[in-house]
């Protein structure tokens, strides 16, 4: 057999793993991987500006389609560049395979030129890493980092390869299948406590479905959607899990936690079983802990075992992957003709109506000053609900998943957990790549979009039109809400005194620039933007800068102690426990 | 069940350059205790037996052994707090003996079942196995002022009866 370098059988494996995009940036440690590259069109290399995009537009198109994203860069600043992107893919269990450069493995140790110890800077944000020490364990290498990344709960895993090993010889052998003694995720649901669960759940007077990117990690949509509608019970999504459930079906309550709906929280709140799927109990949604669903008795599926009572404990645990269990149930529920109790179930439905009729979602229009909701809105109609929306961090991410109605998985892209400022454009350009035909739009702010503006770049080198949303408060809207509410306005560092005009910006870069100042100028705008499908467009929206976003349970606070917005009119009225501002 | 129960937990992974570290670093990420850790390479190769002692309720002890398990690197583990198990600790401890001191040491060696295992004119050093209480109460028994080095190997620890940890 041939004898080929340790950078070739990287560009094999990458081909026999059917990688169709590598997101990366070039360096002195990984110059043979690069001329192995060069010599071959089966992996298309995406040329980035800054390493931390390679993390987030692999992490994009791996939340679009479900594939796992790849990255490649070098050594020492090139790894701690992406740092933010691994961390960022392991808190929300993206499936994301790295490659990092390192120094010959003869100076590994030695404070060589851009040495950085990887696998010790990656170990608390990695799902698993590994250092190649040896050219003829690279494939096998390889092929067990993809295994891990996109088994059991996803997550991104590391492949440092020093210098020496990728230009080393050895022959190609890229195994089939890979079997690891020490890693055998459990996919399965356990039939007794799949048993427990129905029973439990179609016992319920008050039910409550809570559910979170597991869904969508797992392919587990369709299943939901069919347990839910087979149990009418009302529905509830994380903001890592939104989609999952069609936010237009009437049994949708929309986003729970600390931005989430009042009939959502109030839900959650006076619950008798709550139905936990794919989600983690994360301290955005559950509030103050020992306030949390103080009257329900608890199911909780995941793939995680580690996930099962860790915040909350939990009555029936069920360890297995999504859809797998869901299918177990429903063909129980079905087999046996099991009915929930209907009586119990629309009595609960009227209380929920009640909540719902608060309309925690409203806003005051203005005919003076943009609203940022109001862009979102408009946004939904002029799609028609269909595109792809990736966000930054901030107001503007709150806004999206509350006005934007999501109504299938992998349409909301957003940095849930590790809460990355930045991440939304280069996730959106990802998102591109994966759907080249879809509408893909990136809804920003004027601080988070600063964070990654080079990447304007990448997306005029190749041609991904993305229309990007900016609603530019100037300010930092969320911390500059938090200083409203908690340290008596004092706005310290929240208020950009200076800002880049946006539109000569963005035409600089070569795309087209727009920027809205009047509600009235928005729909039009919008219409615009997205008839121009070959362009990438920055719409500049000039948004009121002392919008808050609402409803709001401050930190610490329980589940139904939310403040909804600034309408006196509902001081006196409504129920216990709630504070308004 | 909310004390801070002691908790011995014997760990089977693969004998891989940084799985120690994987370990280490889930207890101090996650701000976990650990009291003594204890490693080396099995019969077979490319195993590792790890023996830890931390400390915490239910709700810690059982989220530290699913994290834990989550490590790739980590075969089977046992919390032999939790079923019939003998655990050994080796301690050597250097003491001041002189004049009336190296009977009393010697005897009080004897008594713990140590073994002398050096001698000059003015010292003993002391070889001991046992349960970690065992060897805390040996420190105890012993006049303070005669400790001069102290070094444990941290606990140990296995099954009773045919429970065996393999992969």
């Amino acid at each position: 057999m041939e004898l080929i370098t340790g950078a070739e059988i990287l560009v094999r494996c990458l081909k026999d793993e059917g990688v169709e995009y590598l997101f990366g940036y070039p360096g002195g440690a990984v110059l043979h991987i690069y001329d192995a590259l060069y010599v071959q069109e089966d992996v298309k290399h995406i040329l980035v500006r800054h390493e931390q995009a390679a993390l987030h537009a692999a992490d994009g198109y791996s939340r679009a389609c479900g594939r796992p994203g790849v990255a490649l860069v070098t050594s020492g600043p090139g790894l701690t560049n992406a740092v933010t992107g691994i961390a960022n893919a392991y808190m929300d269990s993206i499936p994301l395979v790295v490659f990092s450069g390192q120094v010959p493995t003869a100076l590994i140790g030695n404070d060589a030129f851009q040495e950085v110890d990887a696998v010790g800077i990656t170990r608390p944000c990695v799902k698993h890493n590994f250092l190649v020490k040896d050219v003829t364990k690279l494939a096998e290498t390889v092929k067990k980092a993809f295994y891990i990344a996109t088994t059991g709960r996803p997550g991104p895993v590391l492949v440092d390869l020093p210098k020496d090993v990728t230009i080393a010889k050895t022959e190609y052998h890229y195994p089939k299948k890979i079997k690891l003694r020490s890693y055998n995720p459990t996919v399965k649901g356990h039939a007794g406590q799949i048993r427990k669960a129905v029973d439990l759940i179609l016992s319920a007077k008050r039910p409550m479905i809570y559910t979170g990117g597991g869904v969508i990690l797992s392919d587990g949509s369709p299943e939901l959607i069919e347990l839910t509608q087979l149990l009418g019970y009302p529905i509830t999504n994380t903001l890592m899990g939104l989609g999952a459930y069609p936010a237009t079906d009437r049994q949708f309550v929309g986003m729970l936690g600390m931005h989430g709906t009042y009939e959502a929280n109030m839900a959650m709140h006076h619950c008798d079983v709550l139905i936990a799927i794919g989600a983690r109990f994360d301290d955005r949604v559950t509030g103050k802990l020992d306030k949390f669903c103080p009257t329900a008795r608890i199911v909780h599926v995941d793939i995680d075992p580690s996930s099962i009572s860790k915040n909350v404990k939990v009555d029936v645990p069920i360890v297995g992957s999504v859809p797998n269990v869901l299918r177990a149930m429903i063909s129980v529920i079905r087999d046996e003709k099991l009915r929930s109790d209907s009586e119990a179930l629309a009595h609960w439905w009227r209380q929920i109506d009640e909540w719902r009729a608060v309309k925690s979602l409203s806003y005051r229009h203005s005919n003076e000053v943009i609203k940022p909701q109001y862009v979102i809105e408009k946004l939904y109609q002029i799609t028609e609900g269909k595109a792809i929306i990736t966000s930054d961090v901030g107001q503007h991410q709150m806004w999206a998943a509350q006005y934007y109605l999501f109504d299938r998985p992998r349409q909301w892209i957003n940095s849930g957990g590790l809460g990355t400022m930045g991440f939304g454009l280069p996730a959106a350009m990802g998102a591109k790549f994966a759907f080249p035909d879809e509408d893909v739009a990136c809804i920003t702010g004027d601080g988070s979009i600063q964070m990654m503006l080079q990447e304007l770049a990448t997306m005029k080198q190749y041609q991904t039109p993305v229309k990007i949303v900016n609603l530019n408060n100037g300010y930092l809207g969320m911390v500059r809400q938090w200083q409203e509410f908690f340290y008596q306005k004092r706005y310290c560092m929240t208020y950009f005194e200076s800002l880049p005009d946006f539109v000569m910006l963005t035409e600089a870069y070569g795309h087209v620039g727009m920027r809205i100042e009047k509600p009235g100028d928005v729909e039009g705008a919008l219409r615009e933007a997205f008839a121009m499908k070959d362009r990438t467009v920055f719409l500049d929206f000039v948004t009121d800068p002392s919008e808050n976003v609402f409803p709001m349970i401050p930190s610490g606070g329980g589940q139904s102690e939310m403040l909804l917005a600034e309408r006196d009119e509902m001081v006196s009225t409504h129920h216990e426990g709630m504070v308004l501002l | 069940m909310n004390h801070n129960d002691r908790h011995l937990i014997s760990i089977l992974m693969e004998n891989e350059a940084g799985a120690l570290s994987r370990v280490a670093n889930l207890f101090s990420a996650r701000g976990y205790n650990i009291e003594s850790l204890t490693v080396a390479p099995t019969d077979d190769p490319t195993l590792s037996r790890l023996t830890l002692v931390t400390y915490g309720n239910e709700q810690i002890i059982e989220q530290i052994v699913k994290q834990l398990n989550k490590l790739i690197d980590v075969v089977k583990l046992i919390d032999l707090s939790e079923t019939d198990a003998i655990e050994r600790e080796l301690m050597l401890v250097k003491t001041r003996a002189v004049g009336e001191q190296r009977a009393e040491m010697k005897r009080l060696a004897d008594i713990f079942g140590g073994r002398v295992l050096d001698v000059t004119d003015a010292t003993y050093t002391i070889e001991l196995t046992g349960a970690g209480s065992k060897l805390d109460n040996f420190l105890r028994a012993i006049e303070k002022d005669a400790i001069l080095e102290v070094v444990r190997s941290g606990a140990t620890g296995i099954a009773l009866g045919q429970k065996a940890l393999h992969a």
